[in-house]
């Protein structure tokens, strides 16, 4: 039997912005992108562990497991801690598509008190205090690619994007955290 | 000393805070927070340029974004090099290098000047009348000549090693313009709490405060009381104040494009600084505080160096603390100009004399210039001027005739009254409306959720701008949803209100058709040019301005447009109204491409897109090459090898042995639910309830009128779970064309659609040894050939990782792809090469994999196809479905050019000489003897050197192709004619055994 | 740069969000393989381009990702009202129509030239 393929994440090693914006890569996490229509919505908050929310741009978190509202049929879970969302999801019997999206997706972390000026630097989302709340999450675009923005903390953003955009998205959070800065 | 023309005690300036440049290689003195053309002025220059079109001597006009003459090149280094720069708006940093434009040898002798003697020949429409014959001639001689000797700055050739940023940004109220009234309405909307940006065009807030020292605000100076006032605003938590930033442009939606200018005035900036911020705002609502420009007389020889706006002689005593002159003359239609006269007599300057075009100008100011023994000629004007390279005397006659009295003067002020900046207002689509009491163009109809207020709203009157503003300010506030805060109130006084104002020519402009008076400094443009385009049939004021280019420069006709308007209107003997004003179109002033780039610079000007084998293929010596925005391994070159080489070994490789090749970049859609297949039914031409899980199958996807859009296989993993590829550059399109018709036609489907590209690494492995190398990587999946045959799929492990295994081939060997999660990629596809190498497989890139398919005549969409050609036409009739009741696709298929005989069809060419390899996009014809117009039959879609059959092999598209099997047809080019005979598309194993091996 | 409400996010969001698809109401008709060449034609072809009130169809494409319909002016970009696919057209005969001339010309004004 061969060993063990070894995992290698898209921007291994990166880090930049500036003191009132660190960027930086976020850990490995397990994705799920979920899709169920109303009536499924309670089911699987139940196998989640969370409640699944139901208004545009909110979230639901709970001991680092996230669930994101993209869509009115469409979240995007994300657990921290790597636990087996697709295993989870095949129990449910209620009627959903859960298709695993772990490594398609890869996060940036923008943190300190410029980070929304250094996403506002390619997002044209209004990030302020009472429209984009800690909590808040929506897909969007950053300069030429689609993100998920998600609000984790007073000055905590986490950024999702497509593995192959992420270095793209790294450079120009880095540029808007040093503008941002300034 | 900061120059002999700075008067101490005047201005704002700290003396003890120089700063030093050059100017045409002669180095000045001049103060912190001096423009250029401050600077210039107090070291007693006025001669800075020359005109676009007669090299006419130039000197500085305004003290703001309107100049038209004062265009200057300004340096930090051979890189940091801009053309044409306003001087009243370029501040000074020491070391910087200033040059003047469009003369040679010399300023003070420019042979160019050759032309204002010639200018009869150079009247208006010139251009369009002169160069028509013959027709080459314009671009080889006229053209290059004309951007020589007419036209502005040079370009600079290196790269720009600055750096731009932007910034998305949204308030509730976005004010352009903190003058009085810019900064009242900004009180008031922060007050009551609304997110307020403030911003402005100058170093510093004020606007017309800069000049107006008689204005009080709350007993304070006004430009003291300007800057506590921001002072106050800045500390506000809800507001940003921009100064140096210019709203350019006013976009749908209340969108507004802000340039800022960043280091700019800077004599050291620090690298980190961008040199200039683009701030794309949203607002809720949008106070225009714009003010308004002063507009010059128009009389004979009105451009010398000397002669400039009263506000600005205004701005550059009180501001800057420098005399434009010694001996100043005024000619004015309006009272503003009597008090840059009573400014500068103050301040020790000799006033000649006042000229005031109308026989009653304002009690109050004709009081003060009495007190203060001021000569007033009411009723009179300033018909000529003279002086070479600065004026030196006003030719002053009685209206309605008489002797003209040459009164010597060493510059001379001038004001027709002003002109409202209604630019942003008219981008935002508003309507301006013509007060015909006060003669200007206000604000009329409003198309967007903004509002004038002051000057540019046609508000005279101190208090009334305030009170106007400050209510502007709250009510934007309010309808944002603000509550806060208490009423503002504050009190305004100025010395004097001023009346009068004029459009078009005075006395002096004459009807002489030599005379020139100048209504568009920039572009050359006087009165009589505009009479004459009248003359020639321009009757609409479109017209007039393209056959004229009055208003067209990169001023965009600040000063000019009314006067050129009133010229108009006077000759067609119209009213203004009804002959209209021009549009105004963004940017109100020029905005550099860096500020409009921002950050989409070197790598970050586009997504390099990486597959998770990129550094193992780098550092395997793989050239890439772009397909959209991802980096495809396209060959691996040996040492020694060229392409050609490469391609050859890696096909003979992958035939022999086996290869292993990256195909992460396919396109991949999980479509997950219940009605899966039935959906599939829809979107492909296949039939997919039919195919079992376990197995793939190769799909069509059409548009609805018949035509190929996509390929690709596609594998079922359950009843209810499929995995679809497409095409790498098809991805998105696809996605979005399933979604579409799955929201949008089929929406009682169950089933959703997740994008799964970057989900998986794809590694292909193909040729005869292909098992031997995976078999021992694989767990939980038997892949014997009985066990796992061409077009199957099946879920386990490889390397120990999750992968979702494939039987399939687009080269025709024995082949799988391995999905893996795409962080294992590079991990996974190591193992397998630790494999294969040994073996003697190889690693093939894109070219490699396009000459092995159209080996075997798999077509690829988009080089084979181009959105005119249908499966049958492709030759893939045996994928559309004749049982299914409905597909996309299915009635465009039957529409009669659709199934006309003699339609394009997918075919095999073979040159008669199996050395020869067509070109790519060649033309087919049946008669190489046939005159031109040859008719062409089609064309080459694909051509390649195939090292496995020892010749070229081509695939076209040509008319009636299928019956034109073992035809002789020719491909004429430039050097010779190829002759090519049609044959099938298959040229290498046409029974299809090897993909079973 | 358009500010687009969509009904599915319930705010106004960027037009570099969207992506624009065409006129909205236009069914495909259930029994597409039978219709006529002249029914296909109108059903794939054919368009009104109306200057001033078109109906029209948006996708939130980097938001929700839904499909939606929008009440548009041509001429002053102003949008009307949007809402959810599948929802009625909704009737806006009381709207006003644009009357806007996109260029004033002489021959506008006035009538022809002499």
């Amino acid at each position: 039997m061969a060993d063990q393929a070894l995992r290698k994440a898209p921007l291994a090693g990166r880090h930049g912005g500036s003191a009132g914006a660190r960027v930086t890569p976020a850990a490995a996490a397990t994705r799920l992108s979920l899709r169920a229509g109303e009536d499924a919505i309670g089911t699987l908050s139940l196998a989640f562990g969370l409640e699944l929310p139901r208004r545009p741009k909110t979230s639901a978190s709970v001991s680092g497991r996230h669930a994101l509202w993209l869509g009115p049929d469409e979240w995007l879970l994300i657990d921290e801690n790597g636990t087996d969302l697709m295993g989870i999801a095949s129990g449910v019997s209620a009627l959903h598509s859960a298709t695993d999206v772990s490594h398609r997706n890869t996060a940036i972390l923008v943190s300190g008190p410029d980070a929304a000026g250094a996403i506002a630097s390619a997002c044209p989302l209004d990030l302020g205090n009472t429209i984009f709340p800690v909590g808040a999450a929506a897909r969007t675009v950053l300069g030429k690619i689609e993100i998920v923005l998600f609000r984790s903390g007073e000055e905590d953003y986490r950024v999702e994007c497509w593995r192959s955009f992420s270095p793209y998205a790294f450079g120009l959070l880095a540029e808007g955290a040093e503008d941002a800065g300034l | 000393m900061s120059g002999a023309n700075r008067i101490a005690g005047q201005g704002r300036l700290t003396p003890a805070r120089t700063a030093r440049f050059t100017f045409d290689g002669k180095t000045f003195d001049a103060l912190e927070g001096d423009t250029v053309a401050s600077a210039l002025l107090a070291n007693g220059v006025h001669l800075v340029g020359r005109s676009f079109k007669y090299h006419r001597p130039r000197g500085i006009l305004s003290a703001g974004p309107e100049e038209p003459n004062a265009l200057i090149d300004v340096s930090r280094d051979a890189a940091r090099r801009q053309p044409n720069v306003r001087a009243p708006v370029q501040e000074v940093f020491d070391g910087m290098k200033v040059s003047s434009q469009n003369r040679w040898p010399s300023l003070a002798f420019d042979v160019g000047g050759v032309n204002n003697l010639l200018s009869p020949f150079f009247a208006a429409g010139f251009y369009y009348k002169t160069f028509m014959w013959p027709k080459a001639a314009w671009e080889k001689v006229y053209e290059p000549f004309i951007r020589r000797a007419a036209g502005l700055g040079v370009a600079p050739t290196e790269e720009d090693p600055d750096h731009y940023a932007n910034r998305y940004a949204h308030c509730d109220v976005l004010i352009a313009g903190a003058g009085v009234a810019g900064l009242s309405a900004a009180l008031a909307a922060a007050e009551a709490g609304a997110r307020v940006i403030l911003c402005d065009e100058q170093p510093e807030v004020g606007g017309a405060l800069h000049f107006d020292t008689s204005v009080k605000i709350d007993g304070q100076n006004g430009y003291d009381w300007a800057q506590a006032t921001a002072a106050r605003l800045e500390a506000m938590e809800n507001v940003t104040i921009l100064t140096r930033t210019t709203a350019f442009g006013y976009y749908n939606h209340n969108f507004v494009g802000l340039v800022e200018r960043v280091t700019d005035h800077l004599a050291r900036p620090d690298k980190t600084l961008p040199r200039e911020r683009l701030w794309q705002v949203r607002a809720k609502r949008v106070i225009l505080a714009t003010g308004s420009i002063e507009r010059h007389m128009v009389f004979a020889n009105n451009d010398r160096p000397g002669i400039m706006l009263a506000s600005a002689a205004r701005t550059y005593l009180n501001h800057f603390g420098v005399a434009v002159g010694r001996k100043v003359g005024v000619y004015t239609a309006n009272d503003s100009a009597y008090e840059a006269a009573f400014d500068l007599k103050r301040a020790g300057v000799t006033i000649a004399a006042i000229v005031d075009n109308r026989e009653k100008p304002g009690e109050a100011v004709l009081a003060e210039a009495r007190k203060l023994g001021i000569e007033v000629l009411t009723g009179h004007s300033v018909v000529d001027t003279k002086g070479k390279l600065r004026v030196s005397s006003m030719s002053v006659v009685r209206n309605g005739g008489g002797s003209a009295r040459a009164i010597p003067v060493d510059a001379l002020l001038m004001s027709a009254g002003w002109t409202p900046s209604v630019h942003l207002f008219s981008q935002s689509r508003g309507k301006v409306a013509y007060d015909a009491a006060s003669g200007r163009f206000l604000p009329g109809t409003y198309a967007q959720d903004c509002l004038s207020v002051g000057s540019c709203n046609g508000t005279d009157g101190l208090q009334a701008t305030i009170e106007e503003s400050l209510a502007a300010g709250e009510l934007m506030a309010r309808a944002t949803g603000n509550e806060g805060g208490g009423k503002v109130e504050l009190r305004g006084e100025n010395a004097f209100e001023w009346t009068g104002g004029m459009a078009g020519t005075g006395e002096g402009a004459g009807i002489d058709t030599t005379v020139k008076a100048f209504v568009d400094f920039q572009n050359d443009v006087c009165a009589k040019d505009i009479r004459l385009a009248v003359r020639e049939g321009m009757h609409s004021i479109e017209h007039i301005k393209r056959f004229t280019t009055n208003g067209m420069a990169t001023d965009q006709g600040k000063l000019s447009n009314i006067h050129g308007l009133a010229i108009a209107s006077e000759v067609l003997n119209r009213e203004i109204p009804k002959i209209g004003l021009t549009t105004f179109r963004a940017p109100y002033t020029p905005v550099t491409f860096g500020a409009l780039i921002s950050h989409s610079r070197g790598e970050l000007f586009d997504p390099a897109r990486k597959t998770p084998m990129h550094a193992w293929e780098e550092a395997h010596g793989a050239v890439f090459e772009d397909v959209g925005n991802w980096k495809r391994a396209w060959y691996y070159p040996r040492s020694g090898e060229t392409m050609h080489d490469a391609v050859n070994r890696e096909c003979r490789t992958v035939r022999n042995v086996a290869g292993l090749f990256d195909a992460s970049t396919l396109g991949k859609i999980e479509v997950v639910g219940p009605d899966a297949a039935e959906f599939l039914n829809l979107m492909y031409t296949n039939a997919w309830d039919t195919l079992k899980p376990g197995r793939c199958r190769y799909g069509i996807m059409l548009r609805e009128d018949g035509f190929v859009y996509d390929d690709g296989v596609v594998g079922r993993l359950a009843e209810d779970r499929f995995h679809v590829t497409t095409t790498t550059g098809g991805a998105p399109r696809v996605m979005h064309h399933m979604e579409d018709y799955l929201q949008t036609e089929f929406p009682h489907l169950k089933v959703w659609l997740t994008s799964t590209t970057e989900q998986w690494a794809v590694i292909a492995v193909q040729g005869p040894k292909a098992r031997e190398i995976l078999e021992p990587l694989v767990e939980g999946i038997d892949i014997s050939n009985e066990a796992f045959p061409h077009m199957s799929v099946r879920e386990g492990k490889i390397c120990g990782v999750p992968t979702r295994l494939f039987r399939m081939s687009f080269t025709g060997e024995a082949g799988y792809e391995v999905n893996v999660p795409a962080d294992y990629g590079e991990a996974v596809w190591q193992a397998i090469w630790a494999r294969a190498e040994p073996l003697g497989a190889c690693a093939y890139g894109t070219e490699t994999m396009h000459v092995l398919r159209a080996e075997k005549g798999y077509i690829i969409v988009g080089q084979d196809t181009d959105g005119t050609v249908t499966p049958h036409d492709a030759s893939l009739s045996w994928a559309v479905s004749k049982k299914k009741a409905d597909f996309v696709g299915i009635r465009g298929l039957k529409r009669p050019d659709l199934v006309k005989e003699g339609r394009k069809q997918l075919v095999g060419l073979l040159t008669k000489d199996p050395k020869v390899v067509l070109e790519e996009g060649a033309q087919i014809v049946a008669d190489p003897n046939e005159p031109k117009p040859m008719k062409m039959l089609g064309h080459v879609t694909s051509s390649y050197w195939s090292e496995n059959c020892g010749r070229s092999i081509a695939m076209a598209l040509v008319a009636g192709g299928q019956a034109r099997m073992g035809q002789t047809l020719y491909v004429p080019m430039p050097d010779r004619t190829i002759a090519v005979e049609v044959s099938d598309m298959v040229f290498i194993d046409k029974e299809g055994g090897r993909l079973n091996g | 740069m358009l500010l687009i409400y969509c009904p599915y996010c319930e705010e106004e969001r960027s037009e570099l969000e969207f992506r624009h698809g065409g006129d909205a109401h236009i069914a495909r008709p259930t029994n597409i393989a039978d219709i006529t060449d002249e029914e296909f034609q109108d059903y794939f072809f054919l368009r009104d381009n109306p200057k001033g009130l078109i109906f029209e169809r948006w996708r939130h494409i980097h938001g929700c990702g839904r499909f939606f319909n929008a009440a548009r002016d041509t001429v002053s970009d102003k949008f009307v009202m949007s809402y959810k696919a599948g929802e009625p057209k909704p009737n806006l005969s009381g709207e006003p129509t644009a009357t806007e001339k996109t260029v004033e010309t002489y021959e506008a004004t006035e009538g022809t030239a002499k």
